[in-house]
């Protein structure tokens, strides 16, 4: 390192996080998390979700705010649009947490990021959540995101930074895989 | 009961490499082993089955391959025959179908029940393999009835298996090979791919493995890589050891491997597999890309480079029931087997703890597991290494024991 070298910064505190995984092995319970949200109906398609606490670290945890988000359908389904659709609530969680986690690993390599934008794209048959043909199912066919990113570091680097994102992604794991899923009513 | 300085357990490269080490210190020792040297090369390989490493690697304390094909790759039969020379040449004190049945400190040492008598010992080194126990997921219980299962330790040959389309489920050195030979049987053979590790078995010219051994990869140190958990859980390359022939993804979908995503579940009889084989591809074709660059950079020129891995729509689904599938290969990895070892070394998931094969326990000691002291602690060459320095530290822990007996004698 020369001395005019600004050391790498993208906001993210990466010794806190490895300090977390140093301390896993001596009390593993503290990696136990519980995520949370509620809803409520509001009208038609239009609903309300809000996220408040949730459980890790061994003990019940809190946001700072309450964060409440509105979900609804666009005119052209004859809904009101009161806010973006939960599919693409879907494509949000997704871009987030690969942005995040590229921040994330690009800090542990020392590589000053400038800037990430990514596209999203998820194509969809309607014929899944109509009913209309039993062969095309309700969710995405296939995602796309597609990265432009500013950074110092080789193309190589940077394609390793997105890869590895990928490998710690939570959400890119839900969709990519299976997950239980138990709807009770109370 | 019968005492000695170091019972070793298991008579294949890594107990025999370490009874040539403890010999030459003039070390009393035994090695105990269930069946005959070799055992598991003798009935735990599949027919075809050939070394991943070329015969000039074939490296012991005091032993090197003096045949006529040095560029070769040795047959199981081949391996099992070499160690048993072996152990011949170097006077190994093994005791054949002697099966351990428990493992507990006592006294400052330790005592070794077997179903031939009772050993007591100061040191142990724990050389039954890492590989003794095929792995298989838990959801491999939600396989249809009627679908023959079945791990590479059983595998023998393709004319083993009932007829129809095979899915291998694992991507590494067993399931690339399985996948190639039962595609090459005329079975249709699907592979389901999770994280694996590309591999050429020639670049520039020479078996990789050259290049691996010559610029000090395989060498490479437990205590000087960045994150050991890492590397110590890195999957076997896809090689075969058969001259010139590369067993990558490109190979087999080229030939007519259906490739998919990892097995993630099953659910009502239909397999679903992962979406994330596009970047489980990436990961592995950067590696490579890092690894060659490696080679170049000690070489002082540039190589060529391989194609990146060509993903084509890749099913996420395959209905077990159809009829299509008869049967599942569970290429999903190994462990070692020491359900007979009593000596609080395991950690939660039952592996052993360890630092360079040095337990935390006084005078136990463990080979032959992944990056145990070096990248290559796994392959035959490392067993030399390893050995030497564990003797070492063995050497050392009996002289302070001694050390200790003579002071509180005085």
């Amino acid at each position: 390192m020369t001395a005019t070298e600004i050391p790498v910064d993208n906001g993210v505190n990466v010794e806190a996080l490895l300090g977390v995984r140093s301390t896993l092995p001596s009390t593993p319970d503290i990696a136990k998390f519980q995520w949370r949200s509620t809803v409520s109906w509001v009208n038609g398609t239009h609903s309300r979700s809000d996220v408040e606490t949730f459980y890790g670290f061994g003990e019940e945890q809190q946001h700072h705010t309450t964060f409440s988000y509105d979900a609804d359908h666009p005119l052209q389904f004859a809904a009101q649009d009161k806010g973006v659709t939960p599919v693409e609530y879907v494509l949000v969680g997704l871009g987030s947490c690969l942005t995040a986690g590229i921040a994330a690993v690009a800090q542990q390599r020392s590589i000053q990021l400038r800037s990430v934008r990514a596209t999203l794209a998820a194509e969809m048959d309607l014929h899944g959540i109509l009913g209309a043909d039993p062969d095309v199912r309700n969710g995405f066919s296939g995602v796309t995101v597609s990265y432009q990113i500013d950074a110092d570091a080789t193309a190589e680097e940077i394609q390793a930074l997105v890869a590895q994102s990928q490998k710690r992604s939570a959400v890119y794991d839900i969709i990519t895989n299976p997950t239980s899923v138990t709807v009770n009513v109370g | 009961m019968p005492s000695t300085n170091t019972v070793i357990i298991g008579a294949g490269h890594c107990g025999l490499a370490m009874s040539a080490c403890l010999t030459a210190r003039s070390i009393d020792h035994v090695i105990l082993e269930r069946a005959e040297v070799a055992n598991s090369w003798r009935t735990q390989r599949w027919d075809s089955l050939r070394l991943l490493t070329p015969n000039w690697m074939t490296r012991l304390p005091g032993y090197q391959y003096r045949g006529a094909d040095p560029d070769g790759y040795l047959s199981a039969r081949g391996v099992a025959a070499m160690l048993a020379d072996y152990a011949h040449a170097s006077a190994a004190p093994v005791r054949t179908g002697t099966t351990v049945t428990s493992v507990r400190a006592a006294g400052g040492g330790y005592v070794v029940h077997t179903d031939q008598g009772v050993w007591h010992a100061p040191t142990v080194v724990l050389a039954s393999g890492a590989a003794a126990v095929p792995t298989t997921p838990g959801l491999a219980r939600l396989v249809p009835a009627g679908i023959t299962s079945v791990t590479p330790a059983r595998y023998r040959s393709p004319a083993g298996l009932p007829p129809g389309g095979v899915l291998v489920v694992g991507a590494s050195a067993s399931g690339v090979q399985l996948a190639d030979e039962l595609h090459r049987s005329g079975r249709p053979v699907t592979l389901a791919i999770g994280e694996h590790v590309r591999m050429p078995r020639t670049y520039r010219g020479r078996d990789i493995l050259w290049w691996l051994d010559a610029a000090g990869v395989l060498d490479q140190r437990y205590d000087e890589v960045d994150d050991l958990v890492r590397a110590r859980n890195v999957p076997s390359m896809q090689l075969v050891g058969t001259p010139g022939r590369t067993v990558d993804l490109n190979a087999l979908s080229s030939a007519g491997v259906r490739l998919t995503g990892r097995l993630a579940g099953i659910q009502d009889g239909v397999a679903q597999f992962s979406g994330s084989l596009p970047n489980v591809c990436a990961l592995a074709d950067l590696k490579l890309g890092r690894l060659l660059d490696t080679i170049d950079a000690w070489a002082g020129t540039a190589g060529e480079r391989f194609a990146p891995t060509a993903v084509r729509t890749a099913p996420l689904g395959l209905d077990l029931r159809s009829g299509e599938i008869s049967t599942i290969v569970w290429a999903t990895g190994y462990r070692p087997d020491l359900s007979w070892l009593h000596v609080p070394v395991l950690d939660r998931k039952g592996r052993i703890v360890h630092d360079g094969g040095v337990t935390a326990s006084p005078g136990l000691y463990v080979m032959g597991l992944p990056f145990l002291r070096r990248r290559k602690s796994t392959l035959i060459d490392g067993a030399a290494g390893d050995a030497a320095e564990l003797t070492a530290h063995l050497a050392g822990h009996l002289d302070a024991l001694a050390g200790r007996r003579e002071r509180s004698a005085s």
